[in-house]
C-alpha cells in the first residue's frame, strides 16, 4: 500500500485518542469520568451526539461497572472501548483481570496518574504498571501522535485471533492528555482497511456457552499456560502490525523497543512514556559533548521485550533505568524488569526514581544522572525527590 | 474462527456434576396404585429428574435423582415413599 | 427441559427448578449473567459442562448488572432485541456487594430482567449473614440470631421508578412464571425477587423446600405482589392475606427451620409485629 496522507490536526492527547477511537468504530463504550481522562469521555460523547460515531455510550456508575459493561458487550460481538486513570484503574482491577482471564479482545486507554493516598491528580506510571499480571497487552505512548497510532494498532492487535487479548494503551496524564501537538490522522477509509471487521463473539444462541465457568485446578493451569503462549505470540503479531502501520503511514514504528543513538553507546538510558522525548534531548546534548550514550525506549511493557532488552544491554559499560513507578520494598518497576533480563550479564544497572506524582523532571535532570553514570558517580538507586 | 480450547467456557451437558443419583440416601419409590397422575411431583422436582411417561404416569430418573424427598412431600395422595438405599 | 439434571445443586435446593421455570418462559434466546453465588457452582465447570442450555456469562460478585447492561447494548446493536438478558443473582450479590451496580442499571432503566433468588445469607461460602438475612435468624456470623431486619429490596428497587417489580415464590410456580412472562413483555429494567429456601442454610429437611416456601407466603412473611408502572397489586393467595385473620402466625413458618430455633418468645413477637406492620403498609399501598 502506498503511504496514505491524511489530515494534519492540532490535538490534545485525549482528543487524539478519541479521534482514533471514533475511526476504529466501536459500537459500545462505557466510560466513567476521572481526571485526567475526562475530556476524552466528553469528546466521545460529542462524537456520538453528532452522529459521527454510531455507538452506545453506557453512562455507568463506576469504573468497575465500566469494565464490566464493555466486557459483557464484547462477548456479544461488537467492538468496545473504555478509558480511565489512577483510582479508576484500581477500582476496575477485578474486572481487568476478569477480562484478561477470559481473553476478551477490547481496548482501554489509561491516562496515567499517581495513586492516592495522598491525593494526586498528576502523572506517574504507578497505575499502569500495577496491571502487568492481568493478561493484557500493555503499550505506552511517547507523544500525542504515538497515542493516536497505538490506539489504532491496539484494536487490531487485540482482535488478532493469534492474540485474542485486551490491550491497554498508556499515555501520560496531563503531559500528553492535555498537551496540544501536531497529529497526522489517517483517512477513515484507510483505518477501515487497517482494522478488519471484528470476528470475536461468544454469545451465540445456537451454541450456548458458559463463559468463565469454574475451571478445576488442572484446567485452570492449562488456560493460564495458553495465555502465556498467546502473550509470547503477541510479540510477533505486534511487530507485524507495526510494520504494516509503518507502511501505511510512513511513520517509523520500530517495534517493541526503539534504540536511539545506541549503536555504539557505552552507556544506555532506559525509559518508557512521555519523558522519552526529554531523554532524547538529554542523550543528544551528551553526544554533543562527546559522551557515548544511547537511549532504549520501552514501547511495549507487556509482553515485555525480553530478547530486545537483553540484546540492547550487552556490552554496555553502564545502564540507568528511569522509573516513574516503584515497588516498595523491592525497587523501580521498570528497573526490575530490565534487571530480570540481564541475568548473567555483567553490565551494572542503576535506577533513577523520578517524576512521582507529577514531580517535574527536566532534560537537564536526566542529563545529569546520565553524565554521573558515565563518570561512575551514579548511585545504584537515586531518587529525584 | 475462535479457538474455544484457548478460553474458559463450558458447553451444555446432562450430569455436569456426574451421576448425582449416587448422592442419594433415601430413594423415592412411586406406588402407582395410589398415583392420580396429578403431575405435582414432576412440577416440583427441584432437580428435573421426574419424566412423564406416555401413559402420563411419572417416572423417576434414578441416575440423577438426589433423593431430597420434595416429591414425596408435595404428593397429595402420599403415593411416594422415601425408602433407605441399601447397599 | 431448559436446565439439565445432574448438576451440583444440594439436594432439595430449588435453584435448578427456579431457573428451569424461568427459561421455560424466556426461551432459548436468553443470556444469563450470574455473579458469584451458589449458582456459579451449580453451573458446572469447563470440563464437565453446564446444566444451562442458554448462554451464561459468569460474573465477578459486584459486576452482573453492568455486564448485563453491556450485553443488552450489544444485542440492540445486533438487532436482537427479542432476546432476554437476565441477571440471576443471590441476595448478597444483589443487596450488598452488587447494590451500587444494581441501582445504576435500574436508574438507567437498562433493558434487563433482574432476578434475585434470595436464600437470605451467603450460602455458597457456608451460611454467613447478608443484609437480607431476616431478623432472628442464625447464621455462622450471627450465632445468637440476627438483630437487624431484612433489607426491603423489592421496594428499594421500585423506588427507582422502574417499569416492573415483583416478588415470587417457588411454591407458587404459576404465579412466578406469569410474572416472568409479564416481565418478558416489558422493556426496560424489570426486577423479580424470588424467595429461595435453602435446606442446609435454613436448617430444614431437604424434602420440605416447597412447604417452607409456601408457609413463608401463608404466614405473610413473604407477600406476593407486583408493582407495574408504579401500581401495586397483590397476587395469588397474598390477595386475601391483608386480613390478618387469614394469615397463619409467623411461628408456623419459623418452627420447621433450625435457624430460628434460638429465638425467644419476645423475638418471635417482634417478628410477628414487624410482619403485621408491613401488611398495614401493604394495605395502604393497595389503596393507591
Amino acid at each position: 500500500m502506498l503511504v496514505q496522507k491524511g489530515k494534519v490536526l492540532a490535538l490534545v492527547g485525549n482528543h487524539a485518542v478519541a479521534y482514533a477511537v471514533k475511526q476504529a468504530k466501536p459500537q459500545v463504550l462505557a466510560v466513567f469520568p476521572i481526571t485526567p481522562q475526562t475530556t476524552m469521555l466528553e469528546k466521545l460523547s460529542e462524537y456520538i451526539d453528532k452522529g459521527e460515531l454510531r455507538a452506545e455510550l453506557i453512562k455507568v456508575e463506576s469504573e468497575h461497572s465500566a469494565m464490566a459493561a464493555i466486557f459483557g458487550a464484547a462477548l456479544a460481538g461488537p467492538r468496545v472501548f473504555t478509558a480511565t486513570a489512577s483510582q479508576g484503574l484500581l477500582y476496575m482491577t477485578e474486572m481487568i483481570y476478569w477480562v484478561g482471564g477470559q481473553r476478551v479482545p477490547l481496548v482501554a486507554a489509561v491516562a496515567t496518574r499517581a495513586i492516592a493516598s495522598p491525593w494526586s491528580i498528576w502523572d506517574d506510571h504507578q497505575d499502569f504498571v500495577s496491571k502487568r499480571d492481568a493478561i493484557w497487552v500493555q503499550m505506552m505512548a511517547e507523544n500525542v501522535q504515538d497515542a493516536y497510532d497505538i490506539t489504532l494498532m491496539a484494536f487490531r492487535i487485540s482482535e488478532d485471533p493469534r492474540v485474542m487479548m485486551p490491550v491497554m494503551m498508556g499515555f501520560d496524564g496531563f503531559i500528553l492528555t492535555h498537551t496540544m501537538e501536531r497529529v497526522e490522522v489517517l483517512p477513515d477509509s484507510v483505518v477501515d482497511e487497517f482494522i478488519p471487521p471484528r470476528e470475536f463473539k461468544l454469545i451465540d444462541f445456537d451454541n450456548p456457552l458458559g463463559i468463565g465457568a469454574v475451571a478445576t485446578p488442572d484446567n485452570y493451569a492449562k488456560y493460564r499456560k495458553k495465555a502465556m503462549e498467546a502473550m509470547e505470540r503477541a510479540k510477533s503479531v505486534i511487530k507485524e502490525v507495526m510494520a504494516n502501520f509503518e507502511e501505511i503511514t510512513g511513520r517509523k514504528q520500530y517495534g517493541l523497543t526503539e534504540c536511539y543513538m545506541c549503536e555504539d553507546a557505552d552507556y544506555l538510558l532506559v525509559g518508557m512514556g512521555a519523558w522519552v522525548g526529554d531523554m532524547r534531548v538529554a542523550v543528544s546534548r551528551l553526544r554533543e559533548r562527546g559522551k557515548k550514550v544511547g537511549l532504549l525506549k520501552i514501547r511495549v511493557f507487556r509482553p515485555f521485550p525480553r530478547e530486545e532488552v537483553r540484546e540492547a544491554l550487552k556490552g554496555r559499560k553502564g545502564v540507568v533505568v528511569f522509573d516513574r513507578a516503584y515497588s516498595f520494598g523491592s525497587g523501580g518497576v521498570l528497573s526490575l524488569e530490565v534487571k530480570a533480563n540481564a541475568y548473567g550479564l555483567t553490565t551494572p544497572i542503576h535506577t533513577v526514581v523520578a517524576g512521582l506524582g507529577g514531580k517535574d523532571v527536566r532534560p537537564r535532570d536526566i542529563e545529569g544522572a546520565l553524565e554521573d553514570l558515565t563518570e561512575g558517580k551514579l548511585e545504584e538507586e537515586r531518587w529525584l525527590a | 474462527m475462535i479457538d474455544l480450547s484457548e478460553i474458559p467456557v463450558a458447553k451444555p451437558a446432562k450430569g455436569s456434576a456426574g451421576k448425582t443419583g449416587t448422592w442419594r440416601v433415601l430413594r423415592p419409590v412411586i406406588r402407582y396404585d395410589k398415583c392420580t397422575r396429578c403431575r405435582l411431583c414432576i412440577m416440583y422436582c427441584v432437580e428435573n429428574t421426574i419424566d412423564q411417561e406416555p401413559n402420563l404416569y411419572p417416572k423417576i430418573d434414578y441416575d440423577y435423582c438426589k433423593g431430597c424427598g420434595v416429591c414425596a412431600q408435595v404428593c397429595p395422595t402420599k403415593a411416594i415413599a422415601m425408602v433407605p438405599e441399601v447397599k | 427441559m431448559m436446565f439439565l439434571r445432574g448438576n451440583a445443586a444440594c439436594p432439595g435446593c430449588p435453584i435448578p427448578k427456579e431457573l428451569d421455570a424461568l427459561l421455560e418462559v424466556t426461551g432459548k434466546k436468553t443470556v444469563l449473567v450470574v455473579p458469584a453465588s451458589c449458582t456459579s457452582v451449580i453451573l458446572g465447570d469447563t470440563q464437565g459442562g453446564q446444566p444451562s442450555t442458554v448462554p451464561v456469562i459468569h460474573s465477578a460478585f459486584a459486576a452482573a448488572p453492568a455486564i448485563a447492561s453491556g450485553v443488552a447494548a450489544s444485542l440492540r446493536m445486533r438487532g436482537e432485541e427479542d432476546a432476554t438478558v437476565v441477571v440471576w443473582a443471590g441476595d448478597g450479590g444483589t443487596g450488598d456487594i452488587g447494590f451500587a451496580s444494581l441501582s445504576g442499571a435500574a436508574e438507567r432503566n437498562e433493558n434487563i430482567l433482574y432476578v434475585c433468588y434470595d436464600n437470605e445469607a451467603y450460602m455458597n461460602t457456608g451460611i454467613q449473614r447478608s443484609g437480607l438475612t431476616p431478623y432472628g435468624a442464625w447464621t455462622t456470623t450471627t450465632p445468637s440470631g440476627k438483630k437487624e431486619f431484612k433489607k426491603p429490596l423489592p421496594l428499594i428497587v421500585a423506588e427507582h421508578r422502574v417499569p416492573y417489580v415483583a416478588t415470587a415464590s417457588i411454591a407458587y410456580l404459576n404465579d412466578y412464571q406469569s410474572k416472568v412472562r409479564k416481565a418478558k413483555s416489558i422493556k426496560g429494567f424489570r426486577y423479580i425477587h424470588l424467595l429461595s429456601p435453602c435446606p442446609p442454610g435454613w436448617r430444614f429437611d431437604a424434602g420440605l423446600t416447597v412447604e417452607i416456601a409456601k408457609l413463608a407466603v401463608e404466614t405473610g412473611v413473604w407477600p406476593l405482589y407486583e408493582i407495574e408502572n408504579g401500581e401495586f397489586r397483590l397476587t395469588s393467595i397474598s390477595k386475601v392475606l391483608v386480613d390478618k385473620s387469614k394469615r397463619k402466625p409467623v411461628e408456623a413458618y419459623l418452627r420447621y427451620q433450625g435457624r430460628f430455633s434460638k429465638m425467644t418468645p419476645e423475638e418471635v413477637k417482634a417478628l410477628q409485629d414487624y410482619v403485621d406492620k408491613m401488611w398495614e403498609e401493604i394495605r395502604e399501598m393497595t389503596k393507591k
